[in-house]
Formats: structure tokens, C-alpha cells, sequence
């Protein structure tokens, strides 16, 4: 394990930004925060989650498939994809470290693999931060997430005064060499004290004693005709805000854009919760809001458990919560079926 | 970086156009080479498009045996299939695939006698069946054929229905329309109530695609005359774009249409939630 102190920061991330775009997150003008390209000047915000994912460095909001030329009756196919440059994204907390293992199992390890975020995911040095500032919505724990023991390439605990680091793969241990001289070797007791203080403030959590009980793989017959399904969706919006904040959403849709010069398809995020998404000229299977939302949350909770070896793909991160425009979302979701409240 | 993207397609050239309905016409597809586009099995299916127009998915209706060219039987209802209606032969799209899961032809059809039951486009999928079954026919025991549609007029492939389906040696045609029409002598009724009336023996293998609507009516039917869920099959329809399962869309409970299916078997769709 190595150490550097709080002070030497700025410099660790100039060195880091040598080598590679670096990302982490920052303040913004509205209280929020996002991740922002490392400049010098710019500071690490621990505060609070990102309203938005690092989802996006690996499966952008859009992104260009492929383009087309046509002349007459022709058409070329131009092959657009580039290879991506390394890039560092710092500051990921647990949660939505855990939510790339869930994108990876769609993306990168079941065939066909996807290339553009295979491209991403092989060029990108995740390096995650132990979390001692969990929201009043989070539930990682729920989801069997240590936040004290975040994963990724290099681990990070913060303390009053310094910072540790912990490479977990040959990439992460690669760029920790780049920085050796800004760090220094350590033992573990400020880690594991840190990571003791963490235990405790995430037990007093509102969500702390939220379980999966009742949900999981297998599950389909028993909870699909639910009754549930009516009562907590008459509310919603079908905004999407869930799905767009979401770390784990992979839900996309294909589109072409004639830019005058020739056609570019490229992809965008979609929403399960949008009208929509399944309307066909044969009909539409899921005809009302009801149907639209029990898919998001079956498809979190039992069906891609199902596929996956029992792994949910909600990680806790406690965004749609803090979102949703009429406050429902997959806590209260979980709660209705078996999880059980806190008290 | 890896090179193989199953999202980027290659050209396709349409080489003749048939216009089967007013409005389903059977488009001939080949590599600007002029060979097959890929490989596929029967029940697969490919996506189809025109850039800047948009992509749809749409069944391979030529059989696998077929090894010049592969043909799609469109009907026109929005937009990429309306811009295919007014494409001309020589026009480039692009394609790719195959995608979903082929009809068991070699296991579980093998040695079967075959009932295919079909409602207006819904033949383009099982003519690819009915064609492999054809080829190989020492493989397959009697073939029957239910087909209808709204009218004479519409009935797709009708040429091949009659020139050549209907002459094989043990291949039963049987065309309905749902009403009386000049010029027909044939059946005329729904397809749900012709199944019934013909009153099939339960030795089959049955495959039926068509509207929701005749599916439901001819399971009926078939349950009636004793078939069991395990001898009969289908092929869903649910809105795709990726083709791989991978953009979420067309999902029912845990399985990708695209990817899972489109092909199932009666018994495999009571697992599934009742949402398609
Ligand atoms: C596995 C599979 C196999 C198929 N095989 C065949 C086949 O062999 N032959 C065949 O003809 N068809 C087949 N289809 C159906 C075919 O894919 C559709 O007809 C095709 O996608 C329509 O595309 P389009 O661009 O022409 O229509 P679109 O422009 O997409 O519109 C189709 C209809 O849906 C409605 N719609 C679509 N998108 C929206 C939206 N965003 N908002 C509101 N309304 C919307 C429109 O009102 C319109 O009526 C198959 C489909 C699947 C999934
Ligand atoms: S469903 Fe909500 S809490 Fe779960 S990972 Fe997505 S945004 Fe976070
Ligand atoms: S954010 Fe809330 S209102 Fe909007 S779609 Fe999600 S559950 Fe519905
Ligand atoms: S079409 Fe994308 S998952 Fe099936």
C-alpha cells in the first residue's frame, strides 16, 4: 500500500494527467457534482455521488456506430470507430464500480461482444475511492457492496490528512509506478480504521436494513402478475429519469442523422419507461405506464439476475431515488414485495 | 481494438423485386459480389436497412438450401419498409445477421410429419421452413400447409404455392380467404376454423405464425383436436434494434426475442411472463 498526503494531490493528478485524460469528480455552481476532465486548478469533490454515472466514459449518452455515403443507388460504409486514447477516471465509489461488472456482463463478456465499450473498458484505469459520504438514499449495502472495500483497478482511502492507494490489477499497479515518486510505502492501520468508521456510518443509513428478500432469479410467475405493479406506478411520469441517472441502465436505441454530408448511425440511451420503446406496427405489448415500470424493476431484480448468475443489476447508488420527480423508486419498490425497512 | 462489430453491417444489392400483394413485395438480396450475404438456419432472421432512412428486422424467407441469394418478403407499414416499396432493382441496403434461434429442423423436426399453419405475412418465415423440409424431404413425413388471408389477392408466394408446393409428392396445400372472391373456387373462411374442419391427427409437428388473433384461435383449435404444447410452435414478434440482446428492447421476462428466441415451442412460452 502506498500513501501521499492531501497537499501533494494536485500534483499526484498533474503526474496521472501526463500520461492520461484524467477525470474525476468536481463541484458545481448548484451544489451538485460531476465528473469534469482533471486541469490544473480543478478539485476532487468527495462530497457527494455524481448526479450523473461514470457509466458514460464507458457507454456515452450517444455515440457514433458507423457511417454511410450514398451516391445514386450506392452506399459506402465507413468504419468510423478509433481507437480510444487512455484515460484515468478517479473518484468512483463503490456502487458504481460494482455497476461496471453489471454492464460488463452485457457488453463485454457475452457474445457478440460490443467494441465500442470493450475499446473504453480496455483503455480505461477505473480508480475508486472509498466512500465516507453516503447519501441518506444510498443502499449499496443491500446489494452485498462494501463501500469501505471499493474495487476497480487501484483502490483509494481518504483520511483527514492523506491518501492510500492499492493497486488490484496489473493496470492499476502500472500507473501506481508512474506516481511512485509522489507516494510513499505504508502500513494498513489508517486504512483499516478508516475503513472501520466507514462500517459505522453506513449502518445508521435510512436504507441500512433494506434486503433483497422476496426478489431474485426464479421469481418471474410469482411477482409479475403483482398487484403492486398497478398501484406504484400510477404515479409515474415516464420521464426516464430513473433510467438516464441509473449506472446500471443499458437499455439503447439506434438511430441515423443525415448531417447534409452523409449519414452518421450512431446510438443513444433509451428508456424502458418511454411509450414507445416496444410500440410495433404489429401492436404494443406493454400498454400502459404499469407495464413499462414493473419491466424496469423486474428487469433489475429478477430478470437479469436470472441471466446473470443470481447478480442484481441495481447497485444502491440511490440516484433514481434522490431523483424521481414523485419519489418513487426501487427502495420502496423492494419493500412493497419482502425487503424489510429499517426499525 | 477489437475488429468484429456485429452492429456494423455490410451492403447488400437487391437483385429482383416480386411484387407478391399490394402491399408485400419479395425482395432478392446478394453481396455487391453477388454471393449470399451470410449463412443462416431456418426461422433466423437479418436487419435490414437503408441509411438515413432507418433498420428493421425481418425474417430470412428463403430456405438455407438456397445458396445464391436470400429473400425477404416485406410489407410495407412504415418507415423503412415503405422506402423498400419504392426502392428498384440495383439499389444497395445494407443487412446483417443471421439473428435469433432457427426451427429445430434437424433434431426434434426430423422423421415428423409437418403441419405449417400461416396467416397473411406470417408465411414469409415458415416458406424458409417448408423449403429446407422440401429439400430434404426423405428427412420429414407428410407436409401439410394452411395458409390464408384476407383475399386472393393477398396471399404471398402464391406462384410457388401452386407451381411448385402443391406438386410435391406428399405436400397438402390448403388456401383459405376470409371471404367469397371472383375467380376463387378454394376454401374460403378464417384459418382457425379450416385447421378444425381439415381436423389434423395428433402425429404432427405444427408451426404456426401469423396475427395474435389467429394464433390464439388455431391453438384452440389444435387443443381441441388432442395436440399437446410440445408438438407446436411459433415465432415472436416484438420490437428490436440491436439484434443481439443487447439494447433491452425485446425482452420478455428474461428472454431476448432476438437472441432466446424468435422461435419457441408452446410449452417454453407458458414459462414466460404473458407480455408479447
Ligand atoms: C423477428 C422479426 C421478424 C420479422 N419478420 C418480418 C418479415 O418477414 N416481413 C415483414 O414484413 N415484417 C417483419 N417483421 C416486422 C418488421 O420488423 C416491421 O414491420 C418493421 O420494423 C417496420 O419498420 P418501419 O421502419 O417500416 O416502420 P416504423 O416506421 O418503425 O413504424 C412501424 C409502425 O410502428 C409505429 N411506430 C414505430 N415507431 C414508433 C414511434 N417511435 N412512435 C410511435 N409509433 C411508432 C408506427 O405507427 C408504424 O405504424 C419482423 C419483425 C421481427 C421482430
Ligand atoms: S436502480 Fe436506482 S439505486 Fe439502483 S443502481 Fe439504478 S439508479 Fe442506482
Ligand atoms: S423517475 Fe420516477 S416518474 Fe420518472 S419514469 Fe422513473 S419512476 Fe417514473
Ligand atoms: S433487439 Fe436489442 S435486445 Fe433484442
Amino acid at each position: 500500500m502506498r500513501k501521499c498526503s492531501l497537499d501533494s494531490l494536485n500534483a499526484v493528478f498533474a503526474k496521472i494527467a501526463e500520461a492520461a485524460e484524467l477525470y474525476l469528480p468536481v463541484n458545481c455552481t448548484d451544489g451538485s457534482a460531476a465528473f469534469s476532465k482533471w486541469e490544473e486548478g480543478k478539485e476532487w469533490s468527495n462530497n457527494l455521488n455524481t448526479v450523473k454515472s461514470p457509466k458514460e466514459f464507458f457507454f456515452p449518452q450517444t455515440e457514433d456506430l458507423v457511417a454511410f455515403k450514398t451516391s445514386g443507388k450506392n452506399i459506402e460504409i465507413i468504419d468510423t470507430r478509433k481507437e480510444r486514447e487512455d484515460f484515468v477516471v478517479f473518484g468512483v465509489r463503490a456502487c458504481d464500480v460494482k455497476a461496471f461488472e453489471v454492464l460488463d456482463n452485457v457488453f463485454l463478456l457475452k457474445e457478440p461482444y460490443d467494441s465500442y465499450y470493450t475499446n473504453r473498458r480496455e483503455h480505461g484505469v477505473i480508480i475508486s475511492v472509498a466512500c465516507n459520504r453516503p447519501a441518506d438514499t444510498c443502499f449499496c449495502k443491500t446489494f452485498g457492496i462494501d463501500p469501505a472495500d471499493p474495487q476497480g483497478d487501484i483502490s483509494v482511502w481518504k483520511t483527514a490528512d492523506s491518501l492510500y492507494w492499492q493497486a488490484n490489477t496489473e493496470r492499476g499497479a502500472a500507473l501506481l509506478e508512474k506516481i511512485a515518486d509522489l507516494t510513499e510505502d505504508c502500513d494498513t492501520a489508517a486504512v483499516d480504521a478508516e475503513k472501520e468508521k466507514i462500517t459505522k456510518i453506513m449502518s445508521k443509513l435510512p436504507l441500512a436494513n433494506l434486503t433483497t428478500e422476496g426478489w431474485g432469479a426464479g421469481k418471474t410467475q410469482e411477482l409479475f402478475d403483482s398487484p403492486i405493479w398497478a398501484e406504484m406506478s400510477e404515479a409515474c411520469l415516464g420521464c426516464g429519469t430513473c433510467t438516464f441517472v441509473c449506472p446500471t441502465c443499458q437499455c439503447y436505441d439506434i438511430k441515423d442523422f443525415n448531417t447534409g454530408k452523409g449519414v452518421v448511425r450512431f446510438r443513444c440511451w433509451d428508456s424502458c419507461m418511454y411509450s414507445d420503446f416496444t410500440k410495433m406496427s404489429a401492436g404494443q405489448p406493454r400498454l400502459s405506464q404499469k407495464e413499462r415500470f414493473r419491466q424496469r424493476f423486474m428487469h433489475k431484480l429478477v430478470y437479469y439476475p436470472e441471466n446473470n448468475n443470481g447478480l442484481f443489476s441495481c447497485v444502491g447508488c440511490g440516484r433514481c431515488v434522490a431523483k424521481c420527480p414523485i419519489s418513487m423508486n426501487i427502495a420502496k419498490v423492494m419493500k412493497k414485495i419482502g425487503g424489510k425497512e429499517n426499525e | 481494438m477489437n475488429n468484429v462489430e456485429a452492429l456494423i453491417p455490410k451492403i447488400g444489392v437487391i437483385t429482383d423485386i416480386r411484387i407478391d400483394t399490394p402491399d408485400i413485395k419479395t425482395f432478392r438480396v446478394v453481396t455487391p459480389d453477388g454471393e449470399k450475404p451470410f449463412e443462416h438456419r431456418p426461422g433466423q432472421c437479418a436487419m435490414l436497412s437503408m441509411p438515413g432512412v432507418g433498420e428493421a428486422m425481418f425474417s430470412i424467407t428463403s430456405s438455407p438450401t438456397n445458396t445464391e441469394y436470400m429473400e425477404f418478403s416485406i410489407k410495407k407499414c412504415g418507415c423503412v419498409t415503405e422506402w423498400l416499396h419504392q426502392a428498384e432493382v440495383g439499389q444497395q441496403v445494407t443487412v446483417r445477421g443471421p439473428y435469433g434461434n432457427p426451427f429445430p429442423v434437424d433434431d426434434a423436426f426430423r422423421g415428423k410429419n409437418m403441419l405449417f399453419v400461416a396467416g397473411g405475412v406470417g408465411l414469409a418465415p415458415l416458406r424458409s421452413v417448408i423449403n429446407y423440409c422440401r429439400h430434404y424431404r426423405e428427412n420429414y413425413g407428410t407436409i401439410d400447409i394452411v395458409y390464408g388471408s384476407r383475399s386472393k389477392d393477398d396471399l404471398l408466394d402464391y406462384r410457388e404455392i401452386i407451381e411448385e408446393w402443391s406438386k410435391d409428392e406428399g405436400v397438402n396445400v390448403h388456401l383459405t380467404i376470409d371471404r367469397e372472391q371472383e375467380g376463387w373456387d378454394g376454401h374460403v373462411g378464417f384459418v382457425p376454423n379450416y385447421v378444425k374442419e381439415l381436423g389434423f391427427s395428433t402425429d404432427k409437428t405444427a408451426i404456426l405464425c401469423g396475427p395474435p388473433i389467429m394464433i390464439k384461435f388455431t391453438l384452440d383449435g389444435l387443443y381441441s383436436l388432442g395436440f399437446e404444447k410440445t408438438q407446436i410452435y411459433t415465432t415472436l414478434e416484438m420490437r428490436m434494434k440491436c439484434g443481439i440482446g443487447k439494447c433491452g428492447r425485446c425482452n420478455v421476462g428474461s428472454k431476448y426475442i432476438c437472441k432466446d428466441g424468435p422461435v419457441f415451442r408452446f410449452d417454453e412460452l407458458d414459462e414466460l411472463p404473458d407480455e408479447y
